[in-house]
């Protein structure tokens, strides 16, 4: 089934059941914002995946916000960042777009070498972000676009039992 | 951030009464971790079951934590859910803590030790 109709125009398939698997919300650049947007996120979603699925989608898509908190706009807590997400056959669609400085392509280029990672050893305090991101998450892509930037992943889901009914 | 800590068989027993170690807390996490630790006890225990959620800061803030106890007192962790334990092993920090699965293993371990 294609997810094409996004509210504009009813067609066949858009019954409320469709609209449960879309989530689109834009919201300060500030942690705290980030839980909330998050908790959002997970309640449309919960239904639509199994436990440890909920939890791999909370921890990509919290790494992937707070790093555009603390590195995109420089936790000034000034800026505003816009998450969607659509809930398709085979897993979940999102998209995050912000309006801060561009992402260092060494940032999605140093994770594919496996060399680059924290090693346990050396007590890192932090760096893990985009690696976390890039095992859990597949079809990474990034691009910029006059001023904004806009990265996209997926969520490969086990097959819907559709537990939305409810 | 709720942290409660008391001395059991030897060892500080922190108890982190929140649902999230995040970016939102991390800071303060370290902070008050600072605190509670100023009493002595060679052995550090965090007991993490309250925590559902912790993300890569949450887990720097841990190591921080470890790294200033060192090399003179141990931080050693118990409890770790589900969601959180799949952090310290996907980035292999699992290797450099000692973990037990909960309180009790925590300090039955220490009275064999002792």
């Amino acid at each position: 089934m294609l997810e094409t109709s996004m509210g504009l125009r009813p067609g066949p398939h858009s019954d409320s059941a469709d609209t449960h698997r879309i989530f689109c919300m834009s919201f300060p650049a500030s942690a705290l914002s980030v839980r909330t947007a998050l908790r959002a996120a997970l309640a449309r979603f919960m239904r639509l995946m199994e436990p440890d699925e909920a939890g791999t989608l909370e921890l990509i898509l919290a790494e992937v916000l707070n790093n555009i908190v603390e590195h995109s706009y420089a936790d000034t807590g000034v800026g505003t960042i816009t998450l969607s997400m659509v809930r398709d056959s085979q897993g979940l669609s999102c998209s995050v777009s912000d309006d801060g400085v561009p992402l260092p392509m060494t940032c999605l280029t140093k994770t594919e070498d496996n060399s680059a990672r924290p090693s346990p050893e050396s007590l890192p305090e932090g760096g893990f972000g985009w690696f976390l991101i890039r095992d859990l998450a597949t079809d990474l892509g990034y691009s910029r676009d006059q001023d904004r930037n806009l990265l996209a992943f997926r969520l490969p889901l086990a097959p819907t039992l559709d537990r939305n009914a409810g | 951030m709720n942290l409660f800590s008391e001395a059991c068989d030897g060892a500080l027993v922190v108890r982190v009464d929140e649902p999230r170690l995040d970016a939102a807390v991390a800071i303060r996490f370290k902070e008050q971790m600072r605190e509670v630790t100023a009493q002595p006890a060679h052995r550090v225990i965090l007991d993490m079951s309250k925590i559902e959620f912790l993300d890569s800061s949450g887990l720097g803030a841990v190591v921080a934590v470890m790294k200033a106890l060192a090399p003179h007192r141990q931080l050693e962790l118990c409890g770790l859910t589900g969601n959180v334990d799949k952090v310290f092993r996907l980035t292999r920090m699992d290797t450099v803590f000692r973990i037990h699965t909960d309180l009790t293993s925590a300090l039955s371990e220490g009275r064999k030790y002792a």
